[in-house]
């Protein structure tokens, strides 16, 4: 008796388990993609627009570097 | 026909229907689409500063919005905050579990959160006399292995009981857990709207989630291990991911699929940890192998590497303004670079 209520609780939380799953695809297969060429001009353009204000792309002056460690000058 | 095999049918049915859009949608790849632009520059950093003061491996770090100062967490039991400019601590928080995996500094600059195999969250607050514990946030039954507040109220985390839960840091209490993934959660970042996050997780899948409804919106699939570093592309519209099968790649949201795979033949050490540049171009993996290699984002190319560590970079950081690159490592040293 007990192997027998314990396999129909195993059972209904499958099914509760299946549920959840096909649930969660309907979600995901109700979006609206764009094409791939439209994220890509998207992507492209970002980072374009963006590149003149990326130190890191852009290189960073000596003077305007707050993690150079600033040696003293000496007058020869 | 058994309701089973009725939702499994159903299931089938959906996935063939999501790979079919998704199909149908990619006329391209990024990296052709990208065959037209200028290549990046050859990108040739300097190690600016080595923070030494870890006596033990280091595994996270965080940079707080001012872009100064930063937060480094170690298994030697503590968090350190660094003032990046001068490389000088400006405190030292003992952890009452030296077993830690993540650090988070609040966008306010007033907190930083700190969680590993305790399975807890701990949210400090560094504007006392001396730093005190706010809150102990205890309700995951695995590893915390990411953190990110949303402000000094609400923070969002990431674990191995494979849920992400947000939390109201005045209660201490789960607002909402974030229920789909079906492996340990091993990372996690917020949307630049702050409505959406994504997480990676050791089913080799990055999911999107609505951090008001609680739900799951898209499933990102294509990584063959573990993913343990994921972040927003600046635009908000693509994610970044690095994986345990030696790739990082990109998802662009809206076409919910991947553009590009970031990967060399020669490269066989996991992906540990990532941080993008401030335009999106360039992308810092952290690797086993002990390098951080750098990457066009568009033409999937490698242009640099930061070498410099004696052991695996186990975290990546990008402050706000662009400004450096910082680096952890297993070494116990952090090292800034620009």
């Amino acid at each position: 008796m007990q192997t027998v209520m314990s396999s129909k609780m195993a059972t209904s939380n499958n099914i509760a388990q299946a549920k959840r799953t096909v649930q969660q695809l309907r979600v995901e297969a109700s979006i609206e993609r764009i094409k791939v060429s439209k994220a890509c001009a998207d992507l492209m353009h970002y980072c374009g627009e963006h590149a003149k204000f990326d130190p890191l792309l852009m290189g960073i002056p000596a003077s305007e570097n707050p993690f150079k460690d600033k040696k003293p000058c000496t007058i020869l | 026909m058994g309701e089973m095999d009725q939702m499994k049918k159903e299931a089938e049915g959906l996935k063939s229907q999501i790979e079919a859009a998704r199909k149908a949608a990619a006329d391209t790849t990024l990296a052709d689409a990208a065959s037209g632009v200028a290549p990046a520059p050859r990108v040739q950093l300097k190690t600016r500063k080595t923070l030494k003061g870890h006596l033990a491996k280091i595994y996270a770090m965080h940079w707080a919005t001012d872009c100064r100062l930063m937060v480094s967490a170690s298994q030697d039991g503590k968090l350190i905050i660094w003032d990046a400019f001068s490389g000088n601590k400006i405190n030292a928080v003992p952890l009452k579990s030296s077993w830690v995996m993540t650090c988070a500094y609040a966008p306010s600059g007033n907190l930083v959160a700190s969680g590993g195999l305790d399975n807890m969250c701990t949210v400090y607050n560094l504007k006392t006399p001396v730093v005190k514990t706010v809150k102990e946030l205890d309700a995951h039954t695995g590893y915390l292995s990411c953190a990110r507040f949303l402000s000094d109220t609400e923070i969002l985390t990431a674990s191995g009981d494979t849920t992400c839960a947000l939390w109201d840091i005045e209660t201490g209490k789960q607002k909402t857990v974030f229920l789909n993934h079906v492996g340990d959660c091993m990372c996690l970042a917020l949307s630049p709207d702050m409505n959406m996050f994504i997480s990676g997780a050791c089913d080799s899948l990055a999911k999107l989630w609505d951090i008001r409804d609680g739900t799951c919106k898209q499933t990102f699939q294509g990584h063959t291990s573990d993913i343990n570093a994921i972040s927003f592309f600046p635009s908000g519209n693509a994610v970044v991911t690095g994986s345990d099968d030696c790739t990082c790649k990109m998802y662009d949201l809206r076409s919910d699929q991947e553009v590009i795979s970031y990967q060399d033949a020669q490269l066989n050490s996991g992906v540990t940890s990532l941080a993008l540049s401030v335009s999106g171009r360039l992308i810092f993996a952290g690797y086993d192998d002990f390098n951080c290699n750098i990457w066009d984002s568009l033409k999937g190319e490698k242009v640099g590497v930061l070498s410099g560590h004696d052991n695996r970079v186990s975290c990546t950081g990008v402050p706000q303004d662009g400004m450096c690159v910082c680096t952890g490592s297993w070494d116990s040293f952090l090292k800034i670079w620009n």
